[in-house]
């Protein structure tokens, strides 16, 4: 059986189910904390033990992905790819590439000033919604819907003045229930979708949104399919939105899915699929 | 075993592991455990929330 390797930067109920399932499938499995992990130009595939496939699972973006850009030098097989992390950590990357590939996606405009973007607000209209181009669990989304309110952010920005701070995304606000769909693509096939009802703006499960199940449809299977293609396949959190005018409508890719919410709704077995995943894909 | 930061009492389940983590009781903050060994742990700090976390 194909040895597994789960790289992790904090264990959270994803990553033990993760190693229960492939213990539990019979796979030698491992642990590897890539904060305790070195590695350097001179480093082979054998001077480490990462066995047949690794699943990079670190809640830090920055670090996973440049976790997986070594592992990758060492050919070492990972589950997600670096480009398809790049591609899915970078909200402003996803929502080029869902475009380009016909993917229906709110419309968003990018601007690499300030000024520019509040040029964007005052043309376009209020309200648009800010988002960071790199962040999650809805951090730093905000309605804009004013410009006092966007002077104010704008303002914010400036002065923290991070080296994404000055790249704005901005994106049409979405009439839509107070609802949105999360839906999990394994290697191009959809096995899991749950609702995620809120009282707010913001529908993450990590602010409390709560899980309701959600039938695949093939509409909404085929738009998942098209989605995880845009970005380059393997294990995906695709985040869709019940756009009034135009239908479902992809805003949010996510390269490390958490699950245990919607591993509560699911009928199959979420980890199970990711595990048999990992593995077929190394051996490919 | 003990809290590093206020001495109270952390009680750590049988089944934790290696990069879990866990909170006092008491004072709040937050350990990693850094190694386990049956039922001798090493604990340590764990990491704030970075502006990148998340999935």
């Amino acid at each position: 059986m194909p040895k597994v390797c789960i790289v992790f930067d904090r264990v959270r109920v994803e990553e033990k189910m993760l190693e229960e399932k492939a213990i539990e499938l019979g796979h030698d499995t491992k642990m590897i904390d890539a904060k305790i992990t070195q590695i350097s130009t001179e480093s082979k595939k054998n001077n480490f033990d990462f066995g047949d496939v690794v699943i990079e699972r670190c809640v830090s973006y920055f670090r996973g992905l440049h976790f997986t850009a070594c592992l990758e030098f060492l050919d070492v097989p990972v589950v997600n790819k670096f480009e398809v992390a790049n591609n899915c950590g970078n909200k402003m990357l996803t929502s080029l590439l869902l475009k380009k590939h016909n993917v229906p996606t709110p419309k968003t405009y990018f601007a690499f000033s300030s000024e520019a973007a509040l040029e964007i607000l005052d043309k376009e209209g209020y309200p648009l919604v800010i988002k960071p181009i790199i962040g999650s669990w809805g951090r730093g989304v905000m309605p804009l819907k004013d410009r006092d309110t966007a002077d104010a952010i704008v303002e914010v920005r400036e002065l923290s003045d991070g080296p994404l701070d000055r790249i704005y995304y901005l994106q049409e606000m979405v009439k839509r229930p107070p609802r949105d769909i999360r839906a999990i693509a394994v290697g191009g096939n959809v096995i899991a979708a749950m609702y995620r009802t809120s009282r707010g703006f913001k529908t993450n499960i990590a602010l409390g949104a709560e899980p309701i199940s959600c039938e695949i449809t093939k509409e909404l299977e085929d738009l998942c399919i098209k989605a995880s293609q845009a970005v380059g396949g393997g294990i995906l959190g695709i985040d869709i939105m019940e756009d009034e005018k135009h239908g479902l409508v992809v805003h949010e890719i996510n390269n490390t899915v958490e699950f245990k919410g919607l591993a509560k709704v699911a009928k199959r077995n979420i980890p199970k699929e990711m595990i048999e995943y990992a593995v077929t894909s190394a051996i490919r | 075993m003990n809290c590093p930061e206020c001495d109270a009492k952390i009680k750590i389940p049988d089944d934790a592991s290696v990069g879990e983590i866990i909170s006092c009781p008491d004072c709040g903050s937050d350990f990693e455990i850094a190694s386990k060994n049956g039922s001798v742990c090493e604990l340590k700090h764990a990491e704030k929330v970075g502006e990148d976390w998340g999935e």
